[in-house]
């Protein structure tokens, strides 16, 4: 048996349609996973506890359970509580609420990160709670979280390549099946790591540059 | 300067009765104290005596257990029905201490805004005034306590005395009627803490109504009209400062300035301290 890349640029169209689909709901999943991480963390700590219990219970049979299983639940589940989701929007969906009750951990040890003390010194000068949020607490945590969000997005990268098991056509589903087509499973393994690698690097680059933006205010701590 | 005609009738700040307690602990037994405009109280006594928790009463940022606190003439955090308090919304909170000013020991400045920044938020988000105006008042103040030159820095880049003098510009820009300062100057290395008590200095010339807790014993001799000594969650002694640093003689007080005095002198030429 030989090595031949060719067999994936025999295949080129399949293969940018699958990277085009795992591209989108990686992204989309991710940024809807962010506002409901964002969302769980301040109602958890900002508002009553009849609020919060729900959402507690929420993280934790997403982050309990796994989420192969969730997929099924929401795919298969859904049309027996009137959910008919197609395969597409069930992935983005559930790969927004597995990710989402991470995220809102991740936000929730953020806000847990600044002062107490800034945010009486806001209270005290009458600003709102959800602008203490915005002007005070949000600036100041993102510093801190950037590296652990980053992390997140990135391990939701590669969760995206479960979503076959609902039909999706996403990479992994069209590179495997070629690979079992044409027996070139060398081949389009390492095509498949070397893609999500590209991923991983590309979401650090981004995070630092965010990191380096966001972070002026304590660079200049050290200078 | 006492162009400012006292008035007499309603205090600005009038505490009755206040217990607080945490837990099993009582912090504040029971207390009394009033403040009329133009004012200014020093609170004094030993740490853990509950003279912050008082303070931070009078604010709000702890909840009483019982009593009234009223602030010009409203009752701050509860409502009263059928003799029975209810807490308020945080927003009826925010409004009836809108007047009140803080100054923390720790400044509590927001350390990802310049120091201009950090006077003009507060006046965008809970004032609503636009951002020219804001900056301008901002800047305003930040000259006022001798900060104008330092404007655009963060505050990092302060010294703990300057951080501190931006506290109090950005609790001045609110226009506030009282002004708290929890140990203002307690955070400070010693070389700093004039600058900070040159600044209240001139607030109280200028007939701001204060109430400072500290450990300043000769600032609270200069520029205090009631000298407050807080003991065990009680007022043990109040009244001029000749009246408390000089003649009373609770013996929890003279014990307290007997140690403050000890602390503090350490040199008497008197060839019992040994020089190598």
């Amino acid at each position: 048996m030989s090595f031949n890349p060719a067999i994936l640029t025999d295949n080129w169209r399949e293969i940018l349609d699958g990277m085009v689909l795992t591209i989108l709901i990686w992204v989309a999943g991710t940024a809807i996973g962010l506002a409901i991480g964002l969302a769980v963390a301040v109602i958890q700590l900002f508002t009553n506890r009849w609020l919060a219990a729900p959402l507690a219970f929420y993280v934790a049979v997403m982050r309990g359970t796994p989420f192969l299983i969730q997929l099924f639940v929401i795919y298969y589940g859904g049309p027996f509580f009137g959910l008919d989701l197609t395969p597409m929007v069930a992935g983005t969906a559930g790969l927004a609420l597995y990710g989402g009750a991470y995220f809102s951990e991740i936000f929730r040890a953020g806000f847990l990160s600044v002062p107490p003390g800034q945010i009486e010194a806001a209270r005290m000068m009458g600003i709102g709670r959800l602008d203490i949020v915005r002007h005070v607490q949000l600036p100041q945590m993102l510093v801190i979280i950037l590296p652990a969000l980053a992390n997140m997005t990135v391990l939701l990268s590669k969760e995206t390549a479960v979503l076959s098991v609902i039909t999706v056509n996403e990479l992994t589903s069209v590179v495997q099946s070629i690979g079992s087509t044409t027996f070139a499973f060398a081949e389009t393994l390492l095509f498949l790591a070397l893609v999500y690698w590209a991923f991983l690097e590309i979401v650090t680059a981004a995070a630092r540059r965010l990191e380096k933006r966001v972070g002026r205010f304590m660079l200049r701590t050290q200078s | 300067m006492t162009a400012h005609p006292v008035a007499n009738s309603r205090p600005i700040i009038d505490v009755r009765g206040v217990w607080k307690r945490f837990g099993a602990a009582e912090v504040l037994k029971g207390i009394d104290l009033a403040i009329r405009k133009s004012e200014v109280t020093c609170i004094i006594g030993p740490s853990g005596s509950g003279k912050s928790t008082l303070l931070r009463c009078i604010a709000f940022l702890e909840e009483y257990s019982e009593g009234e606190i009223y602030i010009e003439g409203e009752l701050l955090g509860f409502a009263l029905e059928n003799g029975k308090r209810r807490r308020v919304s945080d927003a009826e909170v925010a409004r009836v201490r809108r007047n009140v000013g803080f100054v923390f020991q720790q400044f509590n400045l927001w350390p990802h805004m310049t120091a201009l920044e950090n006077v003009a938020m507060p006046l965008k988000l809970a004032r609503g005034i636009a951002r020219e105006d804001a900056a301008k008042r901002a800047r305003a103040m930040l000259e006022k306590v001798g900060l104008g030159h330092r404007a655009e820095a963060y505050p990092s880049q302060l010294s703990g005395g300057q951080q501190q003098r931006v506290g109090i510009a950005r609790a001045l820009a609110m226009e506030p009627h009282i002004m708290l300062f929890d140990e203002p100057t307690s955070a400070l290395d010693p070389e700093l803490v004039g600058e900070v008590l040159q600044v209240m200095r001139d607030l109280a010339a200028e007939g701001m109504t204060m109430a400072v807790v500290t450990h300043e014993m000769g600032f609270a001799a200069q520029v205090a009209d009631t000298v407050v000594f807080i003991d065990r969650g009680v007022i043990a002694a109040s009244g001029s400062p000749d009246e408390v640093f000089r003649k009373d003689e609770n013996p929890r007080l003279r014990q307290f300035l007997q140690n403050y005095f000890e602390r503090n002198v350490f040199w008497q030429g008197s060839g019992d301290v040994a020089v190598p």
